[in-house]
Parts: C-alpha cells; sequence; structure tokens
C-alpha cells in the first residue's frame, strides 16, 4: 500500500526527516514511537501534504503512485486520512456542511454520485453511535468550543465518516482521559478492516493497551533505529528511550 | 472644486427651487451658505483620511435638476438582485422617486412616496423631522446634499401601525455618460410602529454616478425599523451613503449593509440614542476587489443612560482593494449603563489589499460595559490545510472559510427570505460570478 525510501524532509531549512524508510501493507496497525521532537508529527504531516514542511529526498508510493504528485485534497480522495494532533476550529462552517462535501468529494473521485440528503444524515447518525460522539457536537461549527477530548472523538467520527485506506493518527491519545482513550480506540478498532491500514503515532505506550499493533517502530533523529512487534512498546514503557540511544551508538 | 460645486449651486438655483417646500429652499439656503465655508471634507481631517473626495468629485458630471420622463421598463425590476420578495416595491430612477410607481395597498396612514411632493403635502411632518438628524452645519457634505437636495424616498409609519410586509426600494441610476446627484430621503417611524426596509443600490450604465445621498432616520419611543442594504453598483461608481439616525426611547433602529460592488463606497453611519433603553444595531459585509474602496464611518452617540449598541462590519479584500473602518462610539457622562460593542474584522487575499481600521471608545460615564477591536489578517492556512485534508479542493475549502467569516454579519438578517438571497448573493460574488447586477438586463459590464 505505502512505500517510504529514504525521505528527508526538512521545514524552513531544518532537516527533521533523515532518511526515513518505512513500509506498510494492507490490514496492518504500525505504531510509531519516539522521545519528543524525533520528527513523529512532521512524518505524519508530510504524508498528508501539509506544505510547510520542504521534502528534499527520498519518495513515497501509495498504490503505485508518487504521492509528491498529490494534493492533499486528492491524496484524502485516495483514501489517506491524517487525525490531526491539534484539530483546527474553524468558526461558521458547520459539521454538516463540513462532512457533507468531504463525503462527496470523495465519492465524486471514485465516480460515485453525491448523497442524497436523507443518505447522507443516516450515515451521520450511524457513525455518531459508532464513535460515541455526542450529537449536540455535530450541529455546532468544525471543533469550535469543542473540548480536547471531543475534539479527538470528532477525529475519529470524520475518519468513521470517510472509511480510509490508510488512517494516520497522530498522538490521538494525548490530552484524553481514559474513558475518552477507550472511545477513541474503540472506534479505531472498529473501523478496522482487512484492506485498510493505520498509522497511529503515539508519545505513550497507554493507547496501545487498546489498539494493538502488528508493528512499533521506534523514531529517533528523523529515521526509524528499531522496528519490532507490539512488545517492544511494553519495553519502551518499561526502560524509556535511553537504552535505544545506547543501542544505536549514542551516549 | 468647492467653487465649482458652489457655482454649479447658483447656475441651476432656480431649478433647485422650482416646485420644491418653502420649508426645503428656506433649509436650503441656508445649508448653501453653510457649504460655502466648510466644503467638502478634506484628508487632513480624521474622517476623511482614505478617501479623496476631491477628487471623487472631478469629472465632466451631467445633473437631473428635473424629474426624468425615463422609460424604464417596471418588469426589470423584478430582475432586481433581490427579486420575488414578497413586498411593496418602490423605485428611484436617478435619486427622482419614479412617476410611474404602481399605487400601494398599504396600511392606514402608512405614506411613502416622493420626498418632494410629501413635502408639500405633509408641511406638519417635515416641519417636525426635515434636516432634524443630518446637522449641515458641522459636515459638509450634509450641507451639499441639504443644498442641492430635492427629490428622493420618504417612507412615513404612524403611531402603532405595523407594516408587516418589507419596502423594497430600489434605487436605479442610469445614464448616458457621467452623472451626479444628491438623493435625500427621510424615514420616520413614530411611536410602537414597526417597519422593515430593504434597499437595493444598481447602477445600469457603466458610467460615473457620484451619489452624496443622506438618509434621515427617525425611530421614535418603542418603534423598530430595520433597514437592510444591498450596494451593488459598476465599478465607476461613487457613493457616498450617509444615514443619519436619531432613535428614542425603547427604540430599536437596526441597519445591515451588504457592499457587493462598487467603484467607491463610502457609508456614514451615525447614529444618536435620545431615550433610555434605545438600542441601535450596525452591521455590514463588503467585499471588494480590483481596485475598489470601502469606506465605513460610524458613530454611536450613547447620550442618555440604559442604551445598547452593536456594531459589527467585516469584510474581504482581494487583488487592490482598498479600505477603511473608522468607528467610534462616544459614551456621554449621563449615559451610565451603556453597553455599547464594536468590532471590525478584515480577510486580506492578495499582498496588494490594504486596509487601515480604527475602531475607537470615548467614555465619559463610569457604569459602561464597553469593548472594540479589530482585526485585519489573511486567510487561516491551518484551517485551510484542515478542509483540504478531508478532500475539498483549495478552491472551494477558501469559500467554505470566506462564507463562514462573512455569515457571521448575515445571520444577523432576521428576515429569512432576505438572509437566504443575501447569502446567495455573497456565494456568487466570492466565486467571482456576481461580475455586476447578475439579474439586470443591461448588460454594461
Amino acid at each position: 500500500m505505502l512505500q517510504i525510501k529514504n525521505l528527508h524532509a526538512s521545514i524552513n531549512s531544518k532537516e527533521i526527516l533523515k532518511g526515513l524508510s518505512l513500509e506498510i501493507n494492507e490490514g496492518e496497525v504500525h505504531a510509531i514511537m519516539g522521545p519528543n521532537g524525533s520528527g513523529k508529527s512532521t512524518l505524519a504531516a508530510v504524508l498528508a501534504g501539509r506544505e510547510i514542511f520542504e521534502v528534499t529526498q527520498g519518495e513515497v508510493i501509495y498504490y503505485g503512485k508518487n504521492l509528491f504528485e498529490m494534493k492533499p485534497e486528492d491524496r484524502a480522495r485516495a483514501g489517506i486520512f491524517l487525525g490531526f494532533q491539534y484539530p483546527i476550529e474553524i468558526p461558521g462552517v458547520s459539521m454538516v456542511n463540513f462532512m457533507r462535501a468531504a463525503v462527496n468529494e470523495q465519492r465524486k473521485y471514485k465516480g460515485l454520485t453525491p448523497l442524497s440528503s436523507s443518505d447522507f444524515l443516516k450515515l451521520m447518525r450511524e457513525k455518531k453511535e459508532l464513535v460515541e460522539i455526542d450529537s449536540k457536537l455535530t450541529n455546532r461549527s468544525v471543533n469550535e468550543g469543542f473540548s480536547g477530548g471531543e475534539k479527538k472523538k470528532n477525529e475519529i467520527f470524520q475518519m468513521a465518516m470517510l472509511e480510509p485506506k490508510l488512517a494516520i493518527l497522530d498522538e490521538t491519545d494525548s490530552g484524553l482521559d481514559i474513558d475518552a482513550l477507550r472511545i477513541v480506540a474503540n472506534g479505531v478498532n472498529k473501523l478496522k478492516r482487512k484492506d485498510n491500514a493505520s498509522i497511529v503515532i503515539t508519545h505513550y505506550q497507554r493507547l496501545l493497551d487498546y489498539i494493538v499493533p502488528d508493528f512499533v517502530h521506534v523514531l529517533y533523529k528523523g529515521r526509524i533505529v528499531k522496528s519490532a512487534g507490539k512488545e517492544l512498546a511494553f519495553e519502551l514503557e518499561e526502560k524509556g528511550y535511553d537504552w535505544i540511544k545506547k543501542e544505536i551508538g549514542e551516549e | 472644486m468647492n467653487n465649482e460645486l458652489i457655482a454649479r449651486y447658483k447656475e441651476n438655483e432656480n431649478f433647485l427651487k422650482d416646485e420644491s417646500s418653502d420649508l426645503m429652499n428656506s433649509v436650503r439656503e441656508k445649508a448653501f451658505q453653510q457649504f460655502q465655508k466648510l466644503g467638502l471634507p478634506d484628508k487632513n481631517g480624521e474622517d476623511y483620511r482614505y478617501i479623496e473626495l476631491e477628487k471623487l468629485f472631478q469629472g465632466n458630471f451631467s445633473s437631473a435638476f428635473k424629474p426624468q420622463k425615463l422609460s424604464v421598463d417596471f418588469s426589470s425590476l423584478f430582475q432586481c438582485n433581490v427579486p420575488d420578495l414578497d413586498s411593496y416595491i418602490v423605485l428611484l430612477v436617478n435619486g427622482w422617486y419614479y412617476y410611474q410607481n404602481i399605487k400601494l395597498d398599504l396600511p392606514d396612514g402608512v405614506l411613502i412616496g416622493s420626498l418632494r411632493e410629501m413635502a408639500k403635502k405633509h408641511p406638519d411632518i417635515f416641519e417636525k423631522y426635515y434636516s432634524k438628524a443630518a446637522s449641515y452645519y458641522e459636515d459638509g457634505l450634509v450641507a451639499l446634499n441639504t443644498a442641492y437636495a430635492q427629490d428622493g424616498l420618504f417612507i412615513y409609519v404612524p403611531q402603532n401601525v405595523v407594516i408587516e410586509k418589507p419596502v423594497q426600494v430600489i434605487n436605479i441610476l442610469v445614464h448616458d455618460g457621467d452623472f451626479m446627484l444628491q438623493q435625500r430621503n427621510l424615514i420616520c417611524c413614530e411611536e410602537n410602529s414597526n417597519a422593515k426596509i430593504v434597499i437595493c443600490d444598481h447602477t445600469l450604465t457603466p458610467f460615473k454616478f457620484l451619489n452624496n445621498s443622506v438618509t434621515e432616520v427617525f425611530v421614535e419611543n418603542n418603534a423598530n425599523l430595520s433597514i437592510f442594504n444591498i450596494q451593488d453598483q459598476n465599478n465607476s461608481s461613487v457613493h457616498i451613503n450617509a444615514v443619519h439616525a436619531k432613535t428614542k426611547q425603547n427604540g430599536v433602529f437596526t441597519s445591515n449593509t451588504a457592499s457587493l460592488h462598487g467603484g467607491t463606497i463610502r457609508n456614514n453611519f451615525i447614529a444618536t440614542m435620545e431615550g433610555a433603553n434605545a438600542e441601535v444595531n450596525i452591521s455590514g459585509i463588503y467585499l471588494m476587489d480590483r481596485k475598489q474602496h470601502i469606506d465605513n464611518f460610524t458613530f454611536v452617540d450613547h447620550a442618555v443612560p440604559d442604551c445598547v449598541s452593536n456594531q459589527l462590519f467585516k469584510g474581504i479584500l482581494d487583488d487592490e482593494a482598498t479600505g477603511a473602518f473608522n468607528g467610534r462610539i462616544l459614551v456621554r457622562k449621563d449615559a451610565q449603563r451603556t453597553n455599547a460593542f464594536q468590532r471590525n474584522n478584515n480577510v486580506l487575499m492578495s499582498d496588494n489589499a490594504r486596509m487601515a481600521s480604527k475602531p475607537q471608545l470615548e467614555i465619559y460615564a463610569d457604569d459602561v460595559k464597553c469593548s472594540h477591536g479589530a482585526t485585519s489578517g489573511h486567510i487561516n492556512e491551518d484551517a485551510l490545510f484542515y478542509l483540504r485534508s478531508r478532500g475539498i479542493s483549495e478552491k472551494e475549502a477558501r469559500l467554505m472559510i470566506m462564507l463562514a467569516f462573512a455569515n457571521e454579519v448575515i445571520a444577523k438578517i432576521d428576515f429569512a427570505p432576505l438572509r437566504e438571497r443575501i447569502e446567495e448573493l455573497v456565494d456568487k460574488r466570492l466565486r467571482g460570478e456576481l461580475s455586476r447586477c447578475t439579474n439586470c438586463v443591461v448588460n454594461c459590464g
């Protein structure tokens, strides 16, 4: 599905990603962990097409296509979804209009006709139940006045509406209490299929109690320095990141 | 320029006075005297810093000092920007009340008609109101208008009368060359009355129309008046739109202006609260591009205690468009327990668009609640990316954000059919589809 090869990316001439490689296949859940400033969020933003980052080297192939030749909206239509670490408030744009536009853009891309109003509202209802999001929230402007937890739930709700092939969840667990964490994780688990994949970016192992990854990668100084199965997450939780630094010959 | 305006007055004095009421003519003479002292406001004063009146008044203008018998097809009315509104429609052509307006079936006592004719028929009303809100002593533009004023719109709503349907006023400017006019309107709402007025400003030919208009508004005790204005004129037009309103005890005056298109638009909103518990709401949305200029000026005067005022002006400027907002709230010494709010927000879509914003509060009372603020900035890139990351195209995402921005002003229009129509017009304007007078039959570029 996705091949990342020797990816280098910088912001304001400062290199953040320094030769990152990773392969993701359908049906897999990958966790990316790493200390602050290691480049986790940069990776997510580059994959989603955030233009403030400059890709200086390497390539990313998504279903045979060069990802960097696709605009952010085309990536989204082709099934890439970014769950934002800090979802943006957009006063005046209603959740309903926002989601209707997004769903119909995706349908257009697939050659489908726009959903009728009643079918769209039915879809909204189903997905709201799935992610246990309060109905009132979807009657408001996008993220406006939402609490931290509500914003994160809203990301999962949008993910449920758009049914992405590849979901990239950037620190979706940060700022969540244990109930919200459970709901968010449940949503992600329910949306898992044989033909889609997720990249779960997290600082703590806590989320991985709920979302069980097939692979855990450690990102450090812009590169993946260690990859293993889910047991790696427990090891990191226990020992912190220092032993990794030692293992790769630092300190 | 002042000399030319003075000479022009003298040359045409007989025409100006002919068939005008004695009252209008006696005020006219005093205003003319005053204009000779004041002249046009210049750029040295704070109030007209961003607009070059001297330059705007230059040109070889025709004027119509007599009512014109223009054959405007009445059916073209319904191709105005707000067609199919269930309203009382009246048409003014080049500032004159159109002589073939259909007779309206109005509630008892309501008067709608030509200012000049009504001044002769109802001298009592004019004695009480004419030139009582817009002072020609201090304001050169008001003095100029009052000196030249011959006709315009007159609306009178007597005590305890509610006009259910809105009055829709269509101002049409049409001439085969540059044209200057000084339209004068008078709107009086007596105690306990209630009215809504929709004003649509159009130009039908691509010439420079210079309209120095003055509208006097009186909202008496417990009366409620809303004026919704849609400004949609050509790129050469200059519209100086001065609204001078007095609101009495428990009266509510609301003004909502959508400036969609025009060469230069200057709106002066001068609102005085003269009775306790009066409420004044003044808002505007403006969408300017190319070399257009918008200048919104407000002066909200809390002269008595316990009044409320709200001002919200929001604008989107593209290309080389320029704008200014100069808003002033005055809370006088006795105006305790005043609530006065003012905000101006702008989005600049290009590096060459410019906006000067100056919100001002002047408070002499000590028990008040006031706020003011202004912002100018570019579109929020984070919001844009967020929408795009869900599959919405950049163009559509920009539109959604701008519409949402504009919608805060439009949402204040408490009259659904008009609100929906203005939403549609703003959407079209932002999509670049409202080149001008979209629904107009005359395609004048």
